[in-house]
């Protein structure tokens, strides 16, 4: 019996291929791997050198010696006072988001079928994909002293409440659009579907069964609920919040457009390296979000938040 | 059987959630018509079609929407060739460093954009490369790696090896069976993957602040107009033309992956 023999070019290759799978997989691997390798790792190192680098304070020029002076830097009360400023609008922005996106994401788990989880599906999907400086773009319209907002606070009579709330320290400010507040619904609205997403999937998975039995067992709804339906879908709330701050602690542009003129890391970092031209203080704040994500992805890993990604 | 109705409570809460994520695009679209064009002024004083006019007729308008859909080709192409060699080398085999291979595939997305950005520009100054829509692209193109893949692992995972055998069995080579077998299966996916990379591309501005020179993406151009408005109307007309630009390859997207069990777009 003769077996096929090799006829052509590509046939001999597709021989190779099979019989070493090695050379497939270098040739499928090599230009992703070649592209991601140099132009992204590469950048990044690039990027994490130059954080040991320090600016001399006279001539303003980059003084290439090993330093970790430029780290020190960011313990300084100025800047300290941004990343922890941005750490906590992160961490306010993502519990805002689980308290918001939770409602929506157990009704389409549990109780939307057919076509309501679809539009159920859309209906998030939407706004996650549509354009980000177009939703930042809205809620200045949003929150304009002239907007839609204010004039219904004013229709309902609220303007005082509105006002007291202003007048808060820290959180206040002279209207809506140049105070936290307003950096805050900001980015609670553009990172909300983030949220949603991962959460939705998690409480999809979670066994009817399960539930079943503990209502047989005699728990109440609002026992099974605590006890059944809100561990399990723990690592989806985690996942979500990976986006929501992350998100936000790297963002500069939302805090640049509606907020008050304390920066936030994103800002600090774009102005180093823009306009003071302080490429090594730039590059160490840009580090300062790489190490709380990845302590932050660490803790998520223990807690299996990766499998509701 | 299980079947008990919503509570009520959660039905409403669910549904202004849903509100609060569609009102203020909607708002946008009144917005473009307004004769109001000093302020933001609600509600708007009149209606009129004239902005879409003279958007129309505006030169810088159409140069950045050239340049970024320009940017978007050629980025969802780099990242349709790339994205769906990585998914096939991860999904069909197994080797060490498969996970590696993942992240560094997941990084570009999940870092924060100002880090790939600020990275991108200090390489391309250490390397003496001048800011130009070749730089734009190469940023682009990374980030929207991940989008493509995602899709095309999800498709690869749930074509059986038995199929690729049978094709060999029968006779074809490895190139007969990726164009013959392969290819129309993960088609679609391809697609999907492809149209959410060029929505993402064409929407990207932290990472293009850093990578552009003198060149306007229409992204870029819509953040110098929040900074600094200077021609509201127009920017009004711009941002729902953006909307509605956007909302097809997303539309399209979902029904070419609906019925699989992977979510496409999930890896924004």
């Amino acid at each position: 019996m003769e077996l096929s023999q090799p006829r052509g070019l590509l046939d001999q290759w597709s021989d190779l291929f099979w019989r070493k799978k090695a050379i497939l997989l270098f040739i499928l691997l090599a230009p992703p791997l070649l592209w991601l390798g140099v132009v992204y790792i590469g950048s990044l190192l690039a990027l994490l050198l130059q954080s040991f680098f320090s600016i001399d304070e006279f001539s303003g020029l980059v003084n290439y010696e090993f330093t970790l002076k430029t780290y020190g830097e960011l313990f300084l009360p100025a800047n300290y006072d941004i990343i922890l400023r941005t750490v906590l609008m992160a961490a306010s922005v993502s519990i805002a988001a689980a308290v918001i996106a939770f409602p929506i994401a157990y009704y389409a788990a549990r109780y939307a079928r057919g076509k309501m989880k679809a539009f159920f599906y859309l209906a998030v999907m939407m706004p996650l994909w549509s354009s980000y400086l177009v939703k930042v773009y809205a809620w200045k319209l949003i929150l304009a002293k002239e907007g839609i907002l204010n004039w219904a606070v004013e229709g309902m009579g609220a303007s005082i409440l509105l006002n007291a709330v202003l007048s808060l320290p820290v959180i206040g400010g002279n209207s809506l659009s140049v105070s936290y507040i307003g950096t805050f619904l900001v980015f609670l609205y553009v990172w909300l579907p983030f949220m949603i997403l991962p959460l939705q999937a998690s409480l999809e998975r979670v066994p009817l069964n399960l539930i079943e039995a503990s209502d047989d067992l005699g728990a109440e709804k609002r026992q099974t609920f605590w006890h059944i339906t809100m561990p399990l879908a723990l690592p989806g709330l985690i996942a979500g919040s990976i986006f929501t701050f992350s998100l936000t602690l790297g963002d500069y542009i939302i805090p640049q457009i509606v907020g008050s003129s304390r920066r936030f890391i994103g800002q600090a970092v774009y102005q180093h390296q823009g306009t003071a031209g302080n490429i090594p203080l730039a590059a160490a704040f840009a580090v300062v979000p790489i190490l709380i994500m990845g302590f932050y992805l660490w803790m998520a890993k223990r807690k299996g938040a990766f499998d509701a990604l | 059987m299980h079947s008990e109705r919503a509570p009520l409570g959660l039905k409403i809460a669910a549904f202004l959630g849903l509100a609060f994520l569609h009102l203020p695009i909607l708002l946008i679209f009144v917005y473009a018509f307004t004769t109001e064009d000093k302020t933001y002024q609600w509600p708007p004083p009149g209606f009129t079609l004239k902005w879409l006019e003279v958007t129309w007729n505006r030169p810088d308008v159409w140069e950045a929407l050239s340049l970024s859909l320009q940017v978007a080709s050629i980025s969802t192409c780099i990242a349709l060739i790339l994205g769906t060699l990585a998914a096939a080398a991860v999904s069909r085999t197994m080797f060490l460093g498969k996970e590696a291979i993942t992240l560094l595939v997941i990084l570009p997305i999940a870092l924060p954009g100002i880090i790939t950005g600020i990275a991108l520009r200090s390489a391309f100054n250490l390397a003496d490369i001048s800011f130009s829509t070749l730089t734009i692209v190469l940023g682009h193109a990374t980030f929207c790696i991940v989008v493509v893949y995602n899709n095309s692992v999800a498709r690869f995972r749930r074509i059986s090896a038995s199929m690729l055998e049978a094709s060999a069995d029968l006779g074809a080579n490895g190139f007969q069976t990726f164009r013959h077998i392969l290819l129309p299966n993960i088609a679609t996916a391809l697609l999907a993957g492809g149209m959410l990379a060029f929505a993402l591309s064409f929407d990207e501005v932290i990472v293009t602040t850093f990578t552009a020179g003198q060149q306007q993406t229409l992204p870029i151009w819509m953040l110098e107009e929040l900074v600094r408005p200077r021609q509201r109307p127009v920017t009004n007309v711009v941002a729902m033309v953006v909307v509605i630009v956007t909302f097809f390859p997303i539309l399209g997207a979902y029904y070419l992956t609906r019925g699989g069990t992977d979510i496409s777009g999930s890896g924004k």
